[in-house]
């Protein structure tokens, strides 16, 4: 192709996203992106249609995620854009790379009121990684190939490219570059062999040490490096919670997530440990309780690709910046070199195992028989190991955490960083797209379900059967767990009353809806579920006074938290 | 602690409001700001002081490095920064000897006078935060009509 031949602004904008590799785009057209639109006729880009812009965003998400290559959404302007505003926010606070297009009113209204006009650029400013707005069409190229780039590069973001409407429709004379520069962008640092020795050092000084392996152990895929050193050093291995199944969670050394709701076990030695190698963590506070109780004991060797985590909600003893794939690599070598392999039978060791193996036997859970954690074990029982899991927020969030085990890594996915309701179902879908090979399961509750349930359509009508596992306790769950904890059970605006019927509700989508009211007829929906080509909705009633135990209150430390009685 | 920062930035629309939000949306405070066009047309230097302490420093510090559109960002050191502010104060002049004496702590500090009138005198300093607050300690009997302040300019000096 001759490289500067002229096209419209719309058109460049499809053709640099399929030298991208996007095969589909997520979206909801509108007066402002219609000329983007009509490239679909022209293009070998497929358009899944959704519900709301939000759901986009979700699905554009949860594609990213499982991919590690950016998802598209795309947007009209207006209440198109400021609709999306919360799918970019999920995708930023948990670092999930991401190409939004919105529509904009043409150049010359900007800033006058126009219809549909926002201010996109502005509003979404604090939640992007970047955000273009090309003021003329032979900028869009470039636009795009310096938006991927740095959505997928260093610590992963969304990207927000916001397009005029005469910028899309105008024709010029088109260059694809192939090389382009950012000058105030370095996302990577070289490997850090001498703190990484340092950290060593450390770890073998170290009476009780561990692993935390956060979200970024995830994006770098450093799984078999993990495995690993945590094998040669013999460490055990906690997760945050957006770290689950970074580690495989029947490994004898896998201790669980740790955190508000984290696994006792994980708690308990995460705790008592005096050196922590932390990975691709940035220390929330919903993992590792108040800051004070975790300074006081622990030396921190933080591994991070982004500088700025450094010592933001933690200080460190030693820090390395990089992409902590390759730092464990630089690791894992120096080990051999050093001919470094610790043995099974520290005294740390034993205590761990005895620890692991005592909350195993002895953590109560809901007698019946339609209690969480029954139910999410036969999910486990029953679902191929290289299934995709994503789940919304709540209740059942963190339920999933603490009886669905990761076996093979990097199968897990939730909204952790900005815990966004409705953000499971779409980014299941978004999960398949990415994996058709495999069954994608949302564990979900009934109010988070209810916040973007209309993807159905969009999971029927464009064949993407993921199935919807909701533990319905007809009730806000998390907040009403608060209530009954902090505000002396004085239940208010919690009590959604099994509306709607989820099962009539995926019926009236077309979808399957099944109703799993006994362990009986779960190992049948699931079956079912597992075994059909349409989407499908599990509806399983539950306990409305189940608690999600334990329990670490806010601002209080892991060694404070509180346990089933 | 008291910090000057200086930050590099592509000369191009919308950065200011992403540095001044930036500092906004992670709850830092900016103490005074100028803005300008450096010697290459490509980019603005920005020079904010702002008060923290160490780790906020620091953190403000990787917070603006992360960002794309900075170029180069540093911590300046008082001890070896040249830097200055310019600050224009409106006296008021009550009786005959005012003019006299502001006059002369104008010329103590440095400073100009301008738009010489009956019932008031404007002066022009070029100086530290520090030297400014001073001055205006020592101007506030005569009565301060009006101020108006560029933020700090600074720059590192040679060798140092």
């Amino acid at each position: 192709m001759n490289k500067m031949e002229s096209m419209s602004g719309a058109k460049a904008l499809m053709m640099a996203m399929e030298k991208e590799g996007v095969k589909q785009v997520f979206g909801l057209p509108g007066g402002a992106n219609l000329p983007m639109y009509d490239e679909f006729a022209r293009c070998n880009i497929r358009h899944i249609l959704t519900r709301h812009e939000q759901s986009a965003a979700h699905m554009a998400d949860g594609f990213g995620r499982v991919s590690r290559k950016p998802g598209v959404c795309f947007a009209t302007s207006g209440p198109g854009a400021t609709n999306i505003l919360t799918g970019i926010a999920t995708a930023q606070a948990d670092s999930a790379p991401m190409i939004a297009v919105t529509g904009q009113v043409p150049v010359g209204m900007i800033g006058k009121d126009a219809f549909q006009e926002s201010d996109i650029i502005g509003m979404a400013n604090p939640v992007v990684k970047y955000a273009f707005q090309p003021r003329s069409a032979g900028e869009i190229p470039e636009v795009v190939k310096k938006g991927f780039f740095i959505a997928e590069s260093g610590r992963p973001g969304p990207v927000l490219i916001d397009i005029p409407k005469d910028v899309q429709t105008n024709v010029e004379p088109m260059n694809f570059p192939d090389e382009f520069k950012i000058q105030g962008y370095y996302p990577w640092a070289d490997p850090d062999i001498v703190n990484v020795e340092k950290a060593i050092d450390m770890l073998l000084h170290a009476e009780k040490p561990i692993i935390l392996a956060g979200g970024g152990t995830i994006i770098s895929s450093a799984f078999a490096e993990l495995q690993s050193i945590a094998e040669t050093l013999m460490l055990p291995v906690v997760t945050t919670f957006k770290g689950k199944g970074a580690f495989p969670e029947n490994h004898p050394l896998s201790l669980g997530p740790i955190g508000m709701h984290g696994h006792a076990e994980a708690n308990k030695m995460m705790s008592e440990a005096d050196c922590v190698l932390a990975i691709g963590t940035r220390f929330s506070d919903r993992s590792v309780g108040t800051f004070e109780a975790f300074e006081k004991r622990l030396k921190i060797i933080h591994m991070d690709v982004d500088p700025a985590e450094i010592g933001k909600n933690q200080t460190a003893q030693i820090a390395v910046i990089g992409d902590v794939r390759v730092n464990l690599r630089v690791m894992i070598k120096l080990l051999l070199q050093r001919a470094i392999k610790k043995s099974e039978e520290t005294p740390w060791i034993k205590h761990v195992k005895e620890t692991k193996t005592y909350w195993k036997e002895n953590l109560k859970l809901h007698p019946g028989e339609m209690g969480a954690a029954k139910i999410l074990r036969k999910l486990r029982e029953l679902l191929p190991k290289e299934s995709v899991v994503t789940t919304e927020v709540g209740q059942h969030q963190m339920w999933a955490s603490l009886f669905y085990d990761v076996i093979q890594p990097g199968t897990f996915f939730s909204s952790t960083g900005l815990g966004t309701m409705g953000w499971g179902f779409p980014a299941a879908i978004g999960a398949k797209v990415a994996r058709p090979d495999v069954p994608v399961v949302d564990i979900a509750g009934d109010g988070s379900f209810a916040m973007t349930e209309n993807s159905l359509a969009t999971a029927v009508l464009e064949d993407i059967p993921v199935i919807v596992f909701v533990l319905n306790n007809s009730t806000l769950g998390m907040v009403a767990q608060w209530q009954r904890t902090f505000y002396d059970r004085r239940m208010i605006g919690v009590d959604q009353k099994s509306c709607p019927d989820y099962v009539k509700l995926a019926e009236s989508y077309g979808a399957q809806g099944i109703r799993a009211q006994s362990m009986d007829e779960l190992d049948k929906a699931i079956k079912t579920a597992l075994s059909s080509d349409v989407a499908t909705v599990i509806d399983i009633p539950i306990d409305p006074e189940e608690d999600v135990l334990p329990f670490v209150a806010p601002g209080t430390s892991l060694a404070e938290m509180i346990l089933p009685s | 602690m008291w910090a000057i920062l200086s930050i590099l930035v592509e000369n191009k629309p919308g950065i200011l409001f992403k540095v001044t939000h930036l500092f906004r949306s992670r709850n830092f405070n900016i103490d005074s700001i100028s803005v300008g066009i450096t010697e290459n047309p490509d980019y603005s230097k920005m020079t904010i002081t702002t008060y923290g302490d160490e780790k906020q420093i620091e953190q403000i510090v990787k917070q603006l490095d992360k960002m794309i559109d900075t170029v180069k960002v540093e911590h300046l050191d008082e001890q070896k920064t040249l830097f200055r502010e310019l600050i224009l104060f409106k006296i008021k002049l009550s009786n005959a000897n005012d003019s006299m004496e502001v006059n002369k702590l104008a010329n103590a500090y440095g400073g100009k006078v301008h738009d010489v009138k009956k019932d008031s005198i404007m002066v022009e300093l070029t100086a530290t935060p520090d030297q400014i607050k001073a001055f205006e300690e020592l101007a506030k009997p005569f009565g301060i009509l009006d101020v108006a302040r560029t933020g700090v300019a600074a720059l590192q000096r040679s060798g140092a």
